[in-house]
């Protein structure tokens, strides 16, 4: 498969755990045969979705070269992350992709002014010499995010509201320039009311900077709102992928039609379809054990074939579906 | 007849650390009522007072927190609570439990992660009414699990062995076991996937209609409030801003920040720019003179830096605090 023209390509990657003991452990296939990319030369928003146990934290972690695949490729910029090793090759590739992480109040070190972390970001990755040259660029990161140096110099993370300390936490992933951000639910735990301004942030480095966001999340309402592509997750598996528009609008896989319909909409007229029963899956192992396609013990449609075997990718309607159904 | 009436309390949290005294507003004003056989959404950011205000109403009052002002009465059928003057002995033996039930956030905290989920409904019938036959008791909890539509087996799993929605079920059921009159859910889905929540505010709601008692839900998600409150209540800075049946609040709010908090809740299918507000919600220690919500309105006038809005009526079980309304309709 030809690299060509991709900023991240990710080929077949899986990646599985031993749990439990030596002897009578099971494996766990936490991504299992993902595949897709993002494109070098247009900046997109790509948003992987899924609930807990979906796999993308994992997939986080083998994109940020924390953890190698079991089997197949991660390709940044026409490198397999594998042959990453060399220091100073390492370093290259955390400066083009950096991290955003979940909880802004554990990222940051209570003890510590939040300042301290750009700084130190702007020194180890030689961006510049010292702290007084250090200072316009990281005034320069803050004010991408819609802060100032003034406002966050020497505060304490509990000094500043949980939008604000987010978009800290976004301004130091932009101190190295980045090609790439990887940000693992974001807003998962900020306000709802806060959540706009840190995802309009997103919006806006990609069309004024030119950095290309991958957002993990499992809010599909501020997915929908930024993103360009998107990918749903099931149990490691990627079971429908195409434009937002696409996907949301007209989901296909009966799991993508039972999320977008769970999504509580804000709006009191339409409670009737949300109020609609529904059964809650079993546990996240057995799903994850099930042989055939991972959602067949909740789907209104199943087959015989689908507790059989995996579902192949259906390319339909101009997305990729995996489900007998098409 | 209201099941709950709260007028103008005012709860602070008062400290004094080395000779400094400090003290946090936390619940300023505020006047409501629950009725019986109704879904009630509290709404508000982080540090609005949310959680001070369900403190005050289920009566877990203490040090630093303390009560200025007001009046919290309930009226359960022939029993008269006044909450600010119960005593402890009286308050665990009649209305803890039996008439005011708790579902809290982080459920793994109401479990204990070493005792089976089946000792935890134990303790909680053998303190509340006392078990003299224990085989029963296991009828009771049984026949109960089973109504709610729960397996059986969770009795005898440990917390750690359900899932995050499974165990906030079962924390539900807890809160139910004596069918209380007013159950006080505070953010009980915040942690959980869409999928889960949904599964789980079916089952609240599905008891509540079912036995006709009342739900407080104190979430920030408007959208949850859209989907299962009757009606909601918002607050900022301590104080109820908005309040009005679900419909109502959602198709013309009145409030400045009512109407940004809902116009700015992403939606799918809708691609268009949203802003998000300026400024950040005030320091309950020091809060704004006037309306507290003038520092970041984009209406506010010279009488709302100086004088503090009182909530009024707009018909049809419609309030607001905002100067603006007030002047309009005068």
């Amino acid at each position: 498969m030809s690299t060509d023209g991709k900023l991240l390509d990710v080929q077949h990657v899986t990646a599985s755990f031993h749990i439990g003991g030596l002897l009578a452990g099971t494996r766990l296939v936490a991504v299992n045969d993902m595949s897709f990319s993002l494109e070098n030369a247009r900046p997109e928003i790509y948003t992987l979705a899924g609930e807990s146990g979906s796999g993308k934290t994992t997939l986080a972690r083998l994109l940020l070269h924390d953890l190698d695949p079991t089997q197949g490729k991660v390709i940044f910029e026409g490198r397999d992350l594998a042959t990453i090793c060399r220091r100073g090759d390492v370093m290259d590739f955390m400066k083009k992709v950096q991290p955003v992480f979940q909880n802004p109040f554990e990222t940051f070190n209570p003890l510590r002014r939040v300042d301290a972390y750009l700084y130190d970001t702007a020194l180890n990755f030689g961006m510049a010499a010292n702290r007084k040259a250090a200072t316009p660029i990281v005034d320069g990161a803050l004010r991408q995010v819609g802060l100032s140096l003034e406002e966050v110099n020497e505060r304490y993370p509990h000094e500043l509201s949980g939008g604000q300390i987010q978009r800290v936490s976004v301004a130091r992933a932009l101190i190295p320039q980045p090609r790439l951000i990887l940000a693992d639910e974001p807003v998962s735990m900020v306000d709802a009311s806060l959540r706009m301004e840190i995802v309009n942030v997103f919006r806006k480095l990609r069309d004024e900077q030119g950095v290309s966001v991958l957002y993990i999340t499992h809010d599909l309402a501020t997915a929908y709102y930024i993103s360009d592509h998107i990918a749903i997750m099931l149990r490691g598996f990627i079971v429908e992928a195409g434009t937002v528009e696409a996907v949301l609008d007209h989901p296909l896989h009966p799991y993508t039609q039972l999320l977008k319909e769970s999504v509580p909409r804000p709006a009191p007229k339409t409670r009737e379809i949300w109020a609609k029963p529904i059964e809650l899956g079993s546990t996240e192992a057995k799903e994850y054990a099930r042989i055939g396609c991972r959602f067949a013990g909740r789907c209104p449609h199943v087959m015989d074939v689908c507790r059989r075997s995996d579902p192949p990718d259906v390319e339909v309607e101009g997305r990729t579906v995996k489900c007998y159904l098409y | 007849m209201a099941l709950l009436s709260v007028q103008n309390l005012r709860a602070y949290y008062r400290t004094e650390v080395y000779g400094i005294s400090r003290t946090v507003r936390a619940v300023d004003g505020v006047s409501f009522e629950l009725r019986p056989n109704e879904v009630y959404g509290v709404a508000g950011e982080s540090s609005c007072g949310k959680t001070t205000l369900i403190k005050v109403i289920s009566g877990t009052i203490k040090a630093p927190l303390k009560v200025e002002e007001g009046r919290v009465a309930y009226q359960f059928g022939l029993l008269e609570v006044d909450m600010l003057r119960i005593n402890q002995d009286e308050l665990r033996r009649d209305v803890r439990w039996k008439q005011i039930s708790y579902v809290m956030q982080g459920s793994m905290s109401v479990l204990n992660p070493v005792r089976r989920v089946i000792t935890t409904f134990e303790d909680i019938v053998d303190t509340h009414q006392g078990i003299t036959d224990h085989r029963a008791f296991l009828n009771q909890i049984r026949e109960h699990v089973n109504k709610l539509g729960l397996p059986p087996e969770v009795l005898n799993l440990y917390p750690h062995q359900l899932s995050g929605g499974m165990r906030q079920r079962v924390a539900i059921a807890l809160a139910t076991v004596f069918h209380p009159s007013l159950i006080i859910a505070d953010e009980p889905t915040t942690a959980l996937d869409v999928v889960v929540q949904r599964g789980v505010l079916q089952m609240l709601k599905g008891i509540q209609a079912e036995s006709g008692n009342t739900v407080l839900l104190v979430t920030h998600d408007l959208a949850v409030h859209a989907n299962v409150a009757d009606r909601v209540a918002i607050m900022y800075a301590g104080r109820i801003v908005e309040e009005a049946p679900t419909q109502v609040i959602f198709n013309a709010p009145r409030h400045p920040y009512t109407q940004h908090l809902i116009r700015s809740l992403p939606v799918i299918g809708d691609k268009s720019s949203k802003a998000s507000l300026s400024g950040s919600p005030p320091n309950l220690a020091n809060p704004p003179d006037g309306c507290r919500f003038h520092p970041r309105c984009p209406y506010a006038m010279d009488v709302c830096r100086t004088v503090v809005p009182e909530i009024s009526p707009l018909g049809n079980g419609h309030r607001a605090a905002c100067h603006l309304i007030q002047e309009a309709a005068r």
